[in-house]
């Protein structure tokens, strides 16, 4: 089964990604990357399913390696 | 010296007096099965070695009445605390119910664990310990028996056995000799791993630390041990010398900054490992059967080496002592690979995911580790992905061929077929007894019953059937109730309610249970007498891949 669908489904994207960047300024690279790092563990502890997550690492991986 | 050697003949030889070589003489001892143990040294583990010892290996032991000195021995904990730096991230409780014989965990010496088992099986007629006795060869025979060349201070002699069990650690001779391998990882860090004796007592509990202010960027552990003795295990690096890490100069200045200045301390033993997590790919090469560190090795958080090779046990002797007594198929041997390599497999899994934790391999696992423990501090879930080892317990054979299909109206709840028997306290008469200490040592079906059960043409019809299926079975019944009938057979009383919770019954539910107590497969309300006897003979190894 597949859980991931290339369709957006987050309700306002502009409004996210702004908050997303936004969340780094100031910061060094190791306190965004640790930024990440904590923002990773959150949403996947709201997410819960492991199929899910596993997907989601797997879509993330190949994204890297295929490019 | 003449030319001709002695040659005795044994069903039974264990090569390794170690704890779990030890413990399998307790066993076959225990179900009347004679053996002849083979140890080289003259001595108990040198050094302490394993010092936490679960649960399922008490409750092993106490079926033959091992324990009972080891639980007077050693000290018992169920607390566990984890700190980051010096802040505790969390901490926990492992034995969350209070109506269990068997504590969580002990903490006792390698050593006295040895002592005690070997001094159960003093006197005891079926176990012949023979001390300074090295197996020095082995070959197999055409009938498919073992071929042991032994050497003493004294003499050279063979024995030729039927069945012999390699028991003889990590470096296994038997292994090599016969050519076999293991594989998995090794890690490169390296550990410090110190007993020390105090003066003063401490909590008992076991203390974890990362990136501790006394022993920066890397981890410590500590344990509680009788005689006031600590073991401090101390994460050094990869890059550590063993020679210059075991000074114990360099050691008394490593443990004085972690216990603080104005402790007193003697160090009794060190050493400096690295880890690995390896296993055969099969344990069974008939007629040798590997168990212990000889079959798999792990890191040790988590407690799972002597553990899982006591569990190894378990499994093994109540299927060997069947096919020597003619119970049982030789077939049944096979679900030993079956059943005891995924549980060795679940061991490597649980105990490299810790070591992995401790010693993260890449600038992303840093990382993400820092983050795990920046969101603990607030955040319950993230202390769950704190690793400092995931502590041994039973593993379940639920894909085992010796179960038959869970009855799908439990909707699996309670023990489900190949999970370990769960106990619970119950009334006998006016005292309190134990649910697992009446499971005994061969087949057993538990049954949940009530007043009108008992008096029913069914269940009397099913007593008979139990006992010409096997004679040897027991029946264990448990109530709600005291029950008023003027009963031949005991019936153990769950007023509470809580052993009928627990393993989800009411009353009628049958539990078929093999003799390591092991559930082979459960009915909620009563079983067609014929399933009830299938499923007896596939537990019994009858109908091997069906
Ligand atoms: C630092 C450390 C801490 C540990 N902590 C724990 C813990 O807390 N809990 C836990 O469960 N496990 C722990 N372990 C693991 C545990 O010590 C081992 O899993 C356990 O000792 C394995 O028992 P064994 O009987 O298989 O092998 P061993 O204890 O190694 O015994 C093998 C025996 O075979 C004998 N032998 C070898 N070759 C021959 C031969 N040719 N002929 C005759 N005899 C022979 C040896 O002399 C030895 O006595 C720890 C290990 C280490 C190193």
């Amino acid at each position: 089964m597949s859980y991931f669908f290339a369709d957006q489904n987050i309700e306002a994207p502009d409004d996210f990604y702004e908050m997303l960047i936004n969340a780094h300024d100031g910061l060094s690279n190791s306190d965004s990357r640790l930024l990440n790092a904590n923002l990773i563990l959150l949403l996947a502890n709201q997410v819960g399913k492991v199929e899910i997550l596993e997907e989601a690492i797997s879509l993330a991986r190949k994204s890297v390696i295929e490019r | 010296m003449t030319n001709k050697k002695r040659i005795e003949a044994h069903d039974i030889v264990i090569v390794g007096g170690g704890p779990v070589g030890l413990a399998a003489a307790v066993e076959f001892s225990n179900l009347g099965i004679k053996t002849i143990l083979l140890e080289t040294s003259d001595s108990f583990s040198d050094g302490s070695r394993a010092i936490c010892w679960s649960q399922r290996t008490l409750e092993i032991m106490d079926r033959s009445g091992a324990a009972t000195k080891m639980l007077e021995k050693g000290v018992t904990w169920n607390q566990g605390r984890v700190y980051l730096k010096h802040h505790e991230i969390y901490n926990f409780d492992l034995q969350m119910e209070t109506d269990l014989k068997m504590p969580a965990f002990i903490n006792l010496q390698q050593y006295y664990v040895e002592e005690f088992l070997e001094s159960h099986l003093r006197g005891k007629k079926l176990t012949d310990i023979r001390r300074l006795n090295e197996v020095d060869d082995i070959s197999i025979t055409e009938n498919k028996t073992a071929l042991l060349s032994v050497i003493t201070p004294n003499e050279k002699y063979e024995i030729n056995a039927k069945y012999v069990i390699a028991a003889d650690g990590v470096n296994s001779f038997l292994r090599k000799r016969l050519g076999l391998e293991t594989k998995g990882k090794k890690f490169e860090e390296k550990f410090l791993i110190t007993d020390i004796h105090v003066k003063e007592p401490y909590p008992m509990e076991r203390r974890f630390w990362f990136d501790p202010i006394f022993h920066k960027g890397q981890s410590a552990l500590l344990h509680v041990q009788p005689d006031n003795i600590l073991r401090i295990d101390l994460q050094l690096g990869v890059n550590a010398d063993p020679k210059i890490e075991s000074n114990p100069t360099r050691v008394q200045s490593r443990i004085q900054k972690m216990l603080g200045e104005n402790i007193d301390f003697d160090i009794q033993w060190i050493s400096v490992y690295s880890f690995s997590c390896k296993r055969m790919d099969r344990f069974v090469h008939e007629p040798v059967f590997f168990v212990g560190d000889a079959a798999h090795v792990v890191s040790p958080f988590g407690a799972r080496g002597g553990n899982g090779g006591i569990q190894d046990i378990d499994n093994l002797v109540w299927k060997l002592a069947s096919v020597l007594k003619g119970l049982a198929p030789k077939s049944l041997l096979k679900s030993y690979d079956l059943e005891r390599v995924p549980a060795a497999d679940e061991n490597i899994l649980n105990s490299s995911r810790s070591t992995d934790f401790m010693t993260p391999k890449n600038e992303a696992s840093k990382e993400f580790r820092e983050a795990v423990f920046l969101l603990s501090k607030n955040m319950p879930f993230a202390r769950k992905l704190v690793n400092s080892g995931r502590l041994s317990s039973p593993h379940s054979y639920h894909n085992s061929f010796l179960n038959s299909k869970d009855d799908p109206a439990f909707i699996g709840k309670g023990p489900i077929p190949g999970s370990a028997s769960l106990d619970a306290v119950l009334g006998l008469k006016s005292t309190e007894v134990w649910l697992l200490d009446y499971l005994g040592r061969e087949f057993c079906c538990l049954v949940f019953v009530n007043d009108s059960i008992l008096s029913s043409k069914r269940f009397e019809e099913f007593r008979k059937f139990v006992k010409t299926l096997n004679p040897q079975m027991n029946l264990v019944m448990v109530s709600r109730a005291i029950i008023s009938k003027n009963m031949r057979a005991t019936v153990l009383v769950d007023k509470s309610g809580k052993c009928f919770n627990k393993w989800s019954a009411i009353p009628g539910s049958v539990y078929l249970i093999r003799p390591d107590q092991h559930i082979a497969t459960r009915w909620k309300n009563y079983p067609e007498l014929e399933n009830l006897e299938q499923a007896f003979k596939k537990a019994l190894g009858h109908c091997e891949g069906k």
